[in-house]
């Protein structure tokens, strides 16, 4: 088993706000790891460090067993972690295929062409398998801001993918989607992401949806982790029931992805 | 290489304005040079606007263009229209890419004081420049095109208006491509989410670099002809009004399309002109309605009469 993932003693203060104390986490290739805690628990505080968005008080985190602390988001992309957003993070004036093409743009090249167009027919022709593989053709040319919620969520998602990561992060995948659409979406996207062989972390809400697709939980709680293990074990845990999911979770609204 | 529709009726165009330049009165020839030239300024200040910054310094370019123009006929005796005005593209660039590494670490109204503040240092430098003829600048004559000295007057006019038909046409076609490639439409997602473009892997600053760079060329261009075109340069056109101006004339025309600049320079240099001749003293007021009614009627700009809104497609 190879560790992906590692981080040593990560610690995040935001003035007198500890989001994240002490975190050792490790995530092995291929696993499928789910992240569950209350609002302010830490966890996109997590993704944010991981990802290069945020820089960590102290700690270490090791990708593939380098160093990535410090590294720009993007050397990070291009190092092959990925990740979507808790209020999706798309480009509001283009349309759906559109923001897909620009992915492979730059999935492609970190330096897009200065006079070849953009939108080549290679590129429309695999932006089109992708719609497809999310189910999402019958809004290729609407504007990504007036498709429903779920939509959004999946192009971010199909953007984080189109590079290819060896790894993704994914904060709220569900959050602002209908009860009855959960499902639906993390089965598009969980056979995505298995057919790239991927290793996914994801912050989820929804105990079911928890249940349903990982092997592996983590419970945050006051920028702490409580516990961590096999889902039936971590969700009976009595502190995890006491601090994280002791009262039924309502539906809520996701605040800043960043 | 193949030509859309866009271009091959861009180059129509061009066309039936080289063959019109030799019909028409030479105050209208003047009248349109100048405003084409400067229309190339306004398209490095339009490019800057896609991506989400406004260059209010876009006279730096504009005057680095056409004093490198100068100074090679006066000093250094690069008389050939054409290899002075590719060296005052060269300039630009140049001094595009030291600028630029500052620049493109700034956003919004920090970016714009900031290109404004470049540009004003070098209006203070020419001011100060003796040899340059300070607030006066000189004067830029004898130059020629492939060896061939046009008369000054007429001849040269018409020559002037001719090559700065041409340019504009090689210009709007390159930017009419650069817009829909790589670059230019990604440019476009920096303004629209600087964060995502991170996460897709790509550096938001190289590619606001790339575009200032490539925006600083075409109007030190715009620069060059200018001052082929009046005989003339002088520290003026780096001072902030200069910027100004670019400015007026992109929002006049708005962002839809290539040719929109040239459309857009031209109402404003006929509208200049004859406020100036029927209601002098006034004609910074009715520049003013004129902004005022296009910004609260058409926002998009004045390419928005022309153009009739396709659904689906983005030109
Ligand atoms: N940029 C910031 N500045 C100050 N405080 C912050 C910042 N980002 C997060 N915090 C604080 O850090 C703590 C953890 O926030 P975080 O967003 O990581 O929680 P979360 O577990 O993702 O919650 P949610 O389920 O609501 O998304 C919270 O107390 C939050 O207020
Ligand atoms: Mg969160």
């Amino acid at each position: 088993m190879t560790t992906i993932l590692e981080t040593r003693s990560l610690n995040k203060e935001f003035g007198a706000v500890i989001a994240a104390k002490d975190l050792d986490v490790q995530v092995a290739k291929g696993e499928v790891v789910g992240v569950i805690g209350s609002n302010g628990a830490g966890k996109t505080t997590f993704i944010n460090m991981v990802t290069g968005y945020l820089k960590p008080t102290r700690g270490e985190i090791l990708f593939n067993g380098k160093s990535i602390l410090g590294h720009s988001p993007r050397a990070i992309t291009r190092a092959g972690m990925a990740r979507s957003f808790q209020v999706a993070q798309l480009f509001p004036e283009m349309s759906v295929i559109d923001n897909l093409i620009v992915a492979l743009a730059a999935a492609e090249s970190p330096r897009p062409s200065f006079l070849s167009p953009l939108r080549s027919d290679a590129r429309i022709a695999r932006a089109e398998e992708i719609l497809v593989e999310f189910g999402i053709e019958n809004y290729r040319h609407s504007k990504v801001t007036a498709v429903p919620q779920g939509v959004r969520k999946l192009v971010d998602i199909a953007m984080a993918l189109i590079g290819n990561p060896q790894m993704l992060l994914l904060d709220e995948p569900t959050s602002g989607v209908s009860m009855d659409e959960k499902t639906g979406l993390m089965d598009t996207v969980m056979n995505a992401v298995r057919q790239h062989g991927v290793t996914v972390l994801f912050v989820e809400h929804d105990m079911d949806v928890v249940e349903r697709y990982v092997s592996r939980v983590l419970a945050f709680y006051s920028g702490e982790i409580i516990a961590d293990g096999k889902p039936a074990a971590v969700l009976a845990d009595e502190r995890v029931r006491d601090l994280v999911t002791g009262h039924r979770h309502t539906h809520k609204k996701g605040n800043g992805a960043s | 290489m193949r030509f859309d529709r866009t271009e091959i009726s861009l180059a129509l165009i061009a066309i039936a304005c080289v063959l019109f330049g030799f019909v028409s009165p030479g105050w209208l020839i003047f009248l349109l040079t100048i405003a084409l030239s400067k229309a190339l300024v306004v398209q490095g200040v339009v490019m800057q606007m896609r991506s989400g910054l406004v260059s209010f310094g876009q006279g730096l370019f504009y005057c680095i263009g056409g004093y490198t123009v100068g100074m090679g006929g006066q000093f250094f005796g690069i008389h050939d229209a054409i290899a002075a005005l590719a060296l005052g593209i060269a300039v630009a660039i140049v001094v595009a890419m030291i600028l630029g590494l500052l620049l493109t670490r700034y956003r919004d109204i920090f970016f714009a004081m900031l290109s404004l503040a470049f540009s004003m240092i070098l209006f203070g430098i020419l001011v100060k420049s003796q040899e340059l003829g300070s607030t006066d600048g000189f004067n830029v004559h004898n130059w020629t095109v492939f060896g061939w000295a046009p008369e000054t007057g007429a001849d040269s006019q018409q020559t002037v208006f001719t090559m700065t038909i041409l340019a504009g046409l090689v210009i709007a076609i390159m930017i009419h491509r650069y817009t829909k490639a790589g670059i230019g439409v990604i440019c476009e997602a920096v303004r629209e989410n600087e964060v995502r473009v991170e996460y897709l892997g790509l550096s938001p600053r190289w590619l606001l670099y790339g575009n200032y760079v490539a925006a600083a060329s075409v109007s030190a261009l715009g620069g060059g002809l200018t001052a082929l075109a009046t005989g003339h340069v002088d520290p003026e056109m780096a001072y902030w009004t200069t910027s100004g101006e670019f400015i007026f004339i992109a929002l006049l025309g708005g962002l839809g399309h290539v040719a929109a600049p040239f459309i857009a320079a031209i109402v404003f240099s006929v509208v200049r002109t004859y406020s100036i001749e029927f209601v002098p003293n006034t004609w910074q007021m009715i520049l003013g309605f004129t902004l005022l009614g296009v910004i609260v009627f058409l926002p998009k700009g004045l390419w928005s009469l022309v153009s009739r809104e396709k659904s689906g497609e983005r030109t």
